[in-house]
């Protein structure tokens, strides 16, 4: 018995290495280009020979990356925070209510998810230029709203689900009204939704590139990874691809951030010990 | 505190269904009263009216004299027990007690000292500053009472509260709820679908069945005089005993003899569309060896042998379950009583559990002698449920005239 489970774990924890280095190779292949020196970007070698800063330098030195950086924070955090809060509401009414047209709302949020965003552009593209959206923050804030509601519906529904109705009912005998119970009894157990949502869907928005490369033109709105695509050397004669490495290791630091700064929130088994069981 | 009436309260759903039908009820200030019935008779349906929880479709529903039909829970003044407590997760045992208070603006100093004196009658002032998930069942249920009792409401209301608990805690439990109630004196009203709980608990106990009221009364009078089959089957562990019993010859004849009747019992048999054929019911304790009858119960009795099939020894006395010959007795109540049961019903033509004394020598496999008490017979109408034994509210056996 013993025996047989020693050898589980062996076997679970070695399919486990394969995972992780499968996925984290390609990240730490760019990491390790972006401290390369134009001369040595191509040997070959996983390990730096000669380390420089220089990429790092050169993406911060023209306005062209900053100001996409900028774009792409203000842009993906106001479309995160208004997606989870309207996510929010709406996933509170489908798992609370009863409502003419809930399957309706749930089939349509369903039907925006799997449309081909592609066969979209076009029409987006000429929408938001009459409405002279192209090109602005509110031009990218409001796809990315559509797109990532559906998500957040489906993640925070399944959440709300999982909180018991008797606390509702609980609060509101205790002397809550409707909203009191929602912000001091309900958000505070939805909080590891909310967090989750908010990571689902900011990663989302900060990794959109069909979008971003569409529907911006300038730098007044375009976003990192559009950004990314225009990144030309000094000369013509010059490889951007230090550059880009270095840029794209520099994007994956907010969502890293984002990340671990929600991540201590997310306690598994909070509600644990408000029912039976 | 105050008295809480139910005036033709009913509940209906948008699909038809009707919960709960025309609902009359008087609850005494400071009374103890308990809804039991089976699942689904709408028992919760009506303490969540009261509460205000689910809407009142029709009727009307005073706490303290006042129409609180349209009021909103919060403003009904009035503490609910869950069954599965419903304690706030994120929040400490004081924190959770202290919520209804918080809400209420009551300051800090008042808050603390209503709580702590609420922890100390429940004992859980050492558990104050855990969370509900270190708790054990009964504590939790425990903190689920520290936080109806903390703000002294008008009534209580209780959800079921002990049926998460095992066995031995719920017997626990029990005497503290009872001893709760009558130390605070408030009003309270107790859902439950275990009789022995509603038997031992209430002051008057309501009996509901698919949304309306068999029967209200103290424990003992429900017992002794169930208005109906479903009270009297409903009532009791082991429950009454029901024998198919034609009428005959002015006699009643059952698998365990012809049972004569008396002239009330005559005289409402005689009537046109008057049954012929009866339900009788008799309780297991009014069955006893013969052996161990003295003369002058032995004139108050009728006896029949029949085959022991088990003994069970309890002690204090013995259940002995026989095997009688006979149709089976049948009625809607009894089957769904039987479902409640989650087991068919074994009524008559299959056993009869009888309550013996101690002192019998009765073996398993023997034929023996069982005297049981014409006094305590019940006659049901099999199709209307009613029982025909019960004059004035009093049941006094078939010979009653």
């Amino acid at each position: 018995m013993a025996d047989t489970t020693t050898r589980a774990k062996l076997r679970w924890g070695l399919i486990d290495v394969i995972v992780v280095v499968f996925a984290l190779v390609p990240v730490l292949w760019i990491a390790s280009l972006s401290f390369k020196t134009p001369a040595t970007l191509t040997d070959g070698k996983f390990w730096p020979r000669e380390w420089t800063l220089d990429n790092y330098k050169s993406i911060f030195d023209t306005d062209q990356f900053v100001r996409a950086l900028v774009n792409s924070i203000g842009i993906a955090l106001i479309a995160t925070l208004i997606a989870v809060v309207l996510g929010a509401m709406a996933a509170y009414a489908i798992s609370r209510l009863d409502f003419p047209g809930k399957r309706l709302l749930v089939g349509v949020s369903l039907l925006i998810a799997m449309f081909p965003q592609v066969s979209l552009v076009s029409p987006l593209f000429e929408i938001e230029r009459q409405l002279g959206l192209f090109d602005t923050w509110p031009g990218l804030i409001l796809p990315y709203i559509t797109f990532a509601l559906p998500l957040a519906i489906y993640t925070l529904s399944a959440f709300f689900k999982q909180i018991p109705w008797d606390l509702e009912k609980a609060a509101k005998m205790d002397g809550a009204t409707q909203a009191q119970a929602f912000r001091r009894v309900i958000a505070p157990l939805a909080a590891p939704g909310l967090f989750t949502t908010a990571i689902l869907v900011f990663i989302f928005c900060w990794n959109d590139f069909l979008f971003a490369i569409t529907l911006t033109s300038t730098e007044r709105a375009r976003t990192v990874p559009v950004a990314l695509s225009f990144f030309t050397g000094e000369s013509q004669f010059e490889d951007p691809t230090g550059a880009i490495c270095a840029a794209a290791v520099v994007i994956t630091i907010p969502i890293i951030l984002f990340v671990l700064f929600f991540q201590r929130r997310i306690v598994s088994g909070l509600t644990s010990g408000a029912v039976k069981g | 505190m105050a008295d809480i009436v139910l005036d033709k309260v009913s509940k209906s759903f948008p699909d038809g269904t009707v919960a709960v039908q025309d609902v009359d009820l008087e609850i005494a200030d400071g009374e103890f009263v308990i809804l039991v019935g089976p699942s689904g008779c709408g028992k919760s349906t009506t303490l969540n009216m009261i509460a205000g929880l689910e809407d009142i479709s029709s009727g009307e529903l005073r706490i303290g004299g006042q129409r609180v039909n349209d009021k909103a829970p919060r403003d009904r003044d009035i503490a609910m027990v869950f069954q599965s407590y419903a304690l706030y997760p994120n929040m400490t045992v004081r924190e959770n007690m202290a919520f209804p208070l918080r809400l209420a603006k009551l300051d800090k100093a008042t808050i603390d000292q209503k709580v702590d004196e609420a922890a100390k009658v429940l004992e859980l002032t050492p558990l104050l500053d855990r969370k509900p998930a270190n708790l054990s069942g009964g504590q939790r249920q425990r903190v689920a009472m520290g936080r109806a009792i903390v703000r002294q409401p008008k009534a209580f209301l209780m959800d079921e509260p002990l049926s998460n608990l095992d066995a031995k805690l719920r017997v626990q439990m029990r005497t503290v709820v009872s001893r709760l109630q009558k130390k605070l004196g408030t009003t309270t009203v107790y859902v439950t679908h275990d009789q022995t709980e509603a038997m031992t608990l209430g002051d008057r106990v309501v009996i509901m069945r698919g949304g309306a009221i068999q029967q209200v009364g103290p424990p003992q009078e429900l017992y002794d005089h169930p208005r109906n089959l479903f009270v009297a089957g409903f009532i009791g562990s082991p429950s009454m005993n029901f024998l198919h019993a034609a009428v005959e010859d002015g006699k009643l004849r059952t698998a365990l003899g012809d049972v004569p009747i008396g002239d009330r019992i005559r005289r409402e048999l005689e009537g046109a569309d008057a049954p012929r054929e009866l339900i009788l019911g008799i309780r297991p304790e009014h069955f006893e060896d013969a052996e161990l009858i003295d003369d002058e119960a032995r004139a108050r009795g009728m006896e029949f042998t029949a085959p022991a099939d088990i003994v069970e020894s309890m002690g204090s006395d013995k259940y002995v379950y026989f095997t009688v010959e006979g149709q089976r007795a049948s009625a809607a109540e009894l089957e769904e009583l039987a479902a409640d049961a989650g087991a068919d019903f074994s009524g008559g033509g299959g056993n009869l559990v009888t309550r013996l004394s101690a002192e019998s020598p009765v073996q398993e496999g023997e034929d023996r002698r069982v005297w049981f008490n014409l006094e305590k017979i019940h006659l049901f109408d099999p199709s209307s449920g009613r029982n025909l034994t019960l004059h004035e509210g009093r049941s006094a056996g078939t010979l009653g005239d």
